[in-house]
């Protein structure tokens, strides 16, 4: 059943439980700033929201559907489990932390520490693709999953600030650039993904163009940089048992 | 050959009149320190194996060996002891960061044993708890600050979510990675007979102890790992780990070797790779930030499981507790620098952090002060060895203690502290098949539910001694507590008088 939600009227918590009660399209008016909305929303809801949500948008999402038409804060996506969030405009920092499956399209750019502490499991591999450009930090930590950064709008430079990858120690990450990413730790290799690379970040690559309307060809004939953990230099310490 | 600068902690001794060499030793123990000599018919042991852990010792069925503590020594020197030298050494040797497994074992003073309890004499009697009836539950969450009644006159309840605690104690955060799947199954049982909590650790909950739930505290640490909608729903209260005292200012680091088919499972990463939970967690700079993670979780619990906030006893522990009690968090959990851990770096773990006692005393007082305790229960953790320093923690102002060493060695640890070289022949702090099943859970949490029951026989024993027959009674009643040959400075932040004031 769909129901309508006044955001400015309800403040976030009433909002939240009204939320966790709906099922099916929920659409979320006069949006500025209420937290935690779909906090471990399963595949029963669908939700659009007009406006800007607050922090930890779809945190421990577990499937359900989310649509921003404007800006999202800090934190969409902290711990998402299953389903999608589009945002149609940009996000703030730790965009995907520790998401652990489902996808998070950004048509804009993001903030600091994007998919810091991503992870994968057996099927469950999550993805985040920013059409521009992101803070410093892009993948810190990052254990598992596909990053892509478009940098869309920016030329053909991606800016993704500094120390890329730093603690990276598994999954992979692309990013659309003519030049190399600076400051990526000796534990992160990187090289110019090939074309069996790109097609296999393809289906990801549509959705951003179906989503957005992108110029799907131009992002199929790009340069790539693919950054991956460094397998024979490992971030461990040498410990001695005492 | 390079030579050896390190000569045995402990000796193997083997009384060989009493030895048949049956090779049992030999057979139980996974460091391989004692060798059977075919030859001579005989056994022979190497001590440099030889963790102290005592499993040979106690199944030797003639009671044949015995560990010793070497005598073996350099020139006395009151500024180079034996410890600081071989740590050199080693050193030297690897070029590695020192690691250490257990609570900090330096003789730092141990305030519990310099604080004496009260009883009644003449007036005010005590009370027979054998034949009147003694409170010993507590319930951990925020407190309701004022009474709201509705029109016709009745309250109209507003009881945010509780812990309810046959008796104030609960066992504390030990991931599944750390330790075996047979302890966590003897915890998880042992804490829903008694009616208290065991708590995952930051590890993930395995999918056969959800049954469990209801006596089941979740952790999310920096890492999240484990963590999903179904773990949260699962749990009686979720924990955030922001802190350890074993390791303040550290976060936890599982080697890939240590993360097989089960615990990658549970952890939800892939078998071999490394589970890295640094100390900070990335999105949390200020205690307004600690307040979005609180409420995401209780958001994501739909507000109906209390979240605790653990941290490690630091200098400034007290305004610490204070910022965490206005972040909307039910609990505050204090973990001080004696606490435990499968793996720490040696220097942090015996040079960070301050004692539980001081941190506890100072956050119950500083809450207080600032009108602020009942809105959150405080719970005091690492160094709680048995019942009466239970009670004087509860009547230093705590809630309730964690205890995770104690029940270990109800499980059967001997204290060998190798628990980060995961050959533990006790079953306990290994993923090794062939040695976690020789910790029978069935055996292992009649073992916790009789270690809990004594306690609380003596808890209320000690209660009754003071003429105290419910444990809320006690709780901030320093007047019950005196101190032993302790400075004025130390006194004033137990906030305790000395013993014949």
């Amino acid at each position: 059943m769909a129901v309508t939600l006044n955001a400015k009227a309800l403040g976030y918590q009433p909002l939240n439980d009204a939320v966790r009660a709906a099922t099916g399209d929920i659409e979320i008016t006069e949006c500025f700033g209420e937290r935690f909305i779909a906090a471990s929303a399963t595949a029963d809801k669908k939700l659009l929201i007009h406006g800007v949500p607050g922090n930890a948008l779809g945190c421990y999402m577990d499937g359900a559907s989310v649509v921003v038409d404007g800006n999202a804060q800090d934190a969409v996506g902290d711990t998402m489990n299953d389903g999608e969030i589009i945002i149609h405009g940009r996000a703030g920092d730790a965009l995907g932390y520790a998401m652990r499956g489902g996808s998070i399209y950004v048509k804009g750019d993001s903030g600091y520490r994007t998919g810091i502490h991503m992870k994968q499991y057996l099927d469950k591999r999550p993805v985040i693709v920013v059409g521009g450009c992101t803070g410093s930090f892009l993948g810190e930590y990052m254990a598992g999953g596909l990053l892509i950064v478009l940098s869309l709008g920016s030329g053909d430079e991606a800016d993704v600030g500094r120390f890329t990858g730093t603690g990276m120690h598994g999954g992979r990450m692309f990013i659309r650039s003519k030049n190399p990413p600076r400051d990526v730790p000796e534990q992160v290799v990187y090289r110019r993904a090939e074309a069996d690379d790109i097609a296999s970040i393809a289906p990801q690559l549509s959705r951003f163009s179906e989503l957005f309307g992108a110029d799907k060809e131009l992002l199929l004939t790009s340069v790539y940089w693919l950054l991956e953990p460094n397998s024979t230099n490992p971030y461990t310490q040498m410990y001695t048992n005492n | 050959m390079a030579v050896n600068y390190i000569y045995p902690e402990q000796e193997i001794v083997r009384n060989y009149d009493r030895c048949i060499a049956c090779r049992a030793c030999e057979r139980q123990c996974a460091n391989e320190a004692h060798e059977y000599l075919p030859e001579q018919k005989k056994m022979t042991s190497d001590d440099a194996k030889c963790v102290s852990c005592h499993r040979c010792v106690s199944i030797c069925p003639t009671r044949a060996l015995k560990i010793v503590r070497t005598d073996h020594d350099f020139r006395k020197n009151g500024s180079w002891d034996k410890k600081n030298i071989y740590e050199v050494y080693k050193q030297a040797e690897t070029g590695g960061v020192l690691l250490s497994s257990m609570g900090n074992p330096l003789d730092f003073p141990i305030y519990w044993d310099k604080i004496l309890l009260n009883a009644s004499q003449v007036t005010n009697p005590s009370i027979d708890p054998l034949r009147e009836p003694m409170e010993t539950r507590v319930f951990l969450g925020a407190k309701s600050q004022d009474v709201t009644r509705g029109a016709d006159g009745k309250i109209i309840p507003k009881t945010t979510p509780q812990l309810e605690l046959s008796l104030p104690v609960m066992f504390s955060a030990m991931s599944y990675g750390s330790i075996s799947y047979n302890a966590h199954e003897s915890l998880a049982r042992a804490a829903t007979e008694l009616g208290i909590y065991y708590n995952t650790g930051e590890g993930g909950l395995h999918e056969d102890f959800y049954v469990y739930g209801a006596n089941t505290i979740v952790q999310v640490a920096s890492g999240r790992f484990g963590v999903h909608r179904e773990y949260l729903d699962a749990a009686a209260g979720v924990e955030i780990k922001m802190g350890q005292g074993a390791k303040p200012g550290i976060g936890g680091h599982l080697p890939g070797k240590k993360v097989g088919a089960d615990v990658s499972r549970t952890r939800m990463i892939p078998m071999g790779t490394d589970a890295i939970s640094p100390a900070p967690h990335h999105d949390i700079y200020s205690i307004e930030d600690l307040r979005q993670l609180v409420f995401s979780l209780k958001e994501a619990t739909a507000y109906k499981k209390p979240v605790i906030v653990k941290i490690a006893a630091v200098h400034n522990v007290a305004a610490i507790a204070s910022g965490i009690a206005r972040s909307g968090a039910d609990i505050v959990s204090i973990d001080g620098f004696r606490g435990g851990t499968g793996a720490a770096p040696t220097r942090i773990r015996d040079n960070v952090g301050i004692p539980v006692e001081m941190a506890l005393a100072a956050v119950d007082k500083r809450l207080r002060d600032e009108g602020i305790r009942d809105r959150v229960s405080v719970v005091a953790a690492g160094s709680i060895r048995n019942a009466a320093d239970v009670v004087k923690a509860v009547a230093l102002g705590a809630d309730a203690v964690y205890i995770g060493t104690a029940a270990l060695l109800a499980l059967g640890c001997h204290l060998c502290r190798t628990c980060n070289v995961g050959k533990c022949n006790w079953g306990i702090a290994t993923q090794q098949p062939d040695l976690v099943k020789r910790l029978n859970p069935d055996v292992g949490y009649r073992r916790l539910v009789n270690l809990m029951t004594a306690w609380k026989h003596e808890i209320e024993e000690m209660m009754g001694g003071m003429g105290i027959n419910s444990i809320e009674s006690l709780k901030g009643n320093r007047l019950m507590l005196r101190g032993v040959g302790l400075n004025e400075k130390e006194l004033s932040i137990l906030g305790i008088g000395h013993a014949g004031e």
